[in-house]
């Protein structure tokens, strides 16, 4: 397996991975609170509809010039990327809360709780259309990682092996505790998955744009240590800057 | 007309996010690499460098605004 596979499927695993833990929170508040059945109806409607985007965009995106498709993935990348690792250090940095999936089980709770009644099609609507939109919507962004960062490697199907992995294992451990999995260090897995994204979003971008790296495909590990290494160094600075402000806050 | 702005916005934050700067930067990076490129320029170093530059810049502020 190449440093591009092994990226590519840690990419994937680690995106999917945190993105199912956010959508079985959700699952899990309005099946608890409301009904199963209509739950996990729109749990498997959503799924279907993403198996759908991926088998639609997958072989599309095999259809563009590899050195075009480089460059649009690798500013989706980069968008997307960019995204996560902003809220990632902001939040490391101590600017911004961190992801509780027990403070957003109680929240989607009460709110399941407090909806009113309403049956459609023999199926308790609010808890379908909830569960709905939070798989597709946090599924939807993995999907777009999967089919963009596999047809860009020439692997689709290791990258959906990869998600596939990631969404077996958060699913056994969900019917497993029946409780949101709090003790995932999501803060973490998004600051890896955004370092990675946006690595892979300046080289592959580059490559579109026909820029020659130096030592071709190795070059992805020198951009991959860039961004950690700053990723870091803006966290150390947010840190450093909150501490001054306390300072200056507590003897003031 | 409401469903097509919500549409329009659920894209708009799916793609372009909290920050439009770091969108329209973005854009303009890389189409300055695309003109060094098209100049036979060695022009490698000035994505990574643009976008830690993008980043840093929009972590800074939007810690200092809060």
């Amino acid at each position: 397996m190449t440093t591009g596979n092994v990226l590519l499927f840690a990419a994937a695993f680690l995106a999917c991975a945190v993105e199912m833990v956010e959508a079985l929170t959700i699952v899990l508040a309005v099946g608890v609170t409301r009904d199963w059945r209509s739950t996990l109806v729109g749990v498997g409607v959503a799924a279907l509809a993403l198996a759908v985007i991926v088998a639609l965009l997958g072989p599309a995106l095999t259809l563009i010039p590899i050195q075009t498709l480089r460059l649009i993935v690798g500013a989706l990348l980069l968008v997307f990327g960019l995204q996560w690792l902003r809220k990632a250090i902001l939040r490391s940095g101590g600017y911004k809360a961190m992801h509780d999936e027990t403070a957003i089980f109680e929240r989607e709770s009460a709110d399941a709780l407090g909806a009113p009644a309403e049956s459609r099609a023999g199926l308790d609507w609010y808890a379908f259309t909830v569960a709905f939109k939070g798989v597709l919507l946090e599924g939807l962004e993995v999907a777009f990682i999967v089919v963009t960062f596999g047809s860009s490697q020439g692997n689709v199907p290791l990258a959906a092996g990869a998600a596939l992995a990631a969404f077996v294992i958060v699913a056994t451990v969900g019917v497993l505790v029946r409780a949101p999995l709090s003790r995932v260090p999501e803060n973490t897995i998004k600051f890896v998955v955004g370092v990675l994204l946006t690595s892979f979003g300046i080289f592959w971008a580059g490559e579109g744009i026909g820029v020659d790296w130096p030592g071709d495909d190795l070059a992805l590990l020198g951009v991959l240590a860039f961004v950690s290494l700053s990723s870091f160094a803006l966290v150390r600075i947010l840190r450093h800057e909150r501490g001054t402000l306390r300072a200056v806050g507590i003897d003031s | 007309m409401r469903r097509l702005k919500a549409f329009g916005l659920f894209w708009y934050d799916f793609v372009v996010g909290d920050d439009w700067r770091i969108a329209v930067g973005l854009v303009a990076a890389l189409g300055l690499t695309a003109v060094l490129v098209s100049l036979s320029i060695s022009a490698w170093w000035l994505l990574p460098l643009a976008v830690i530059a993008l980043l840093a810049e929009s972590v800074l502020r939007a810690a200092r605004s809060s």
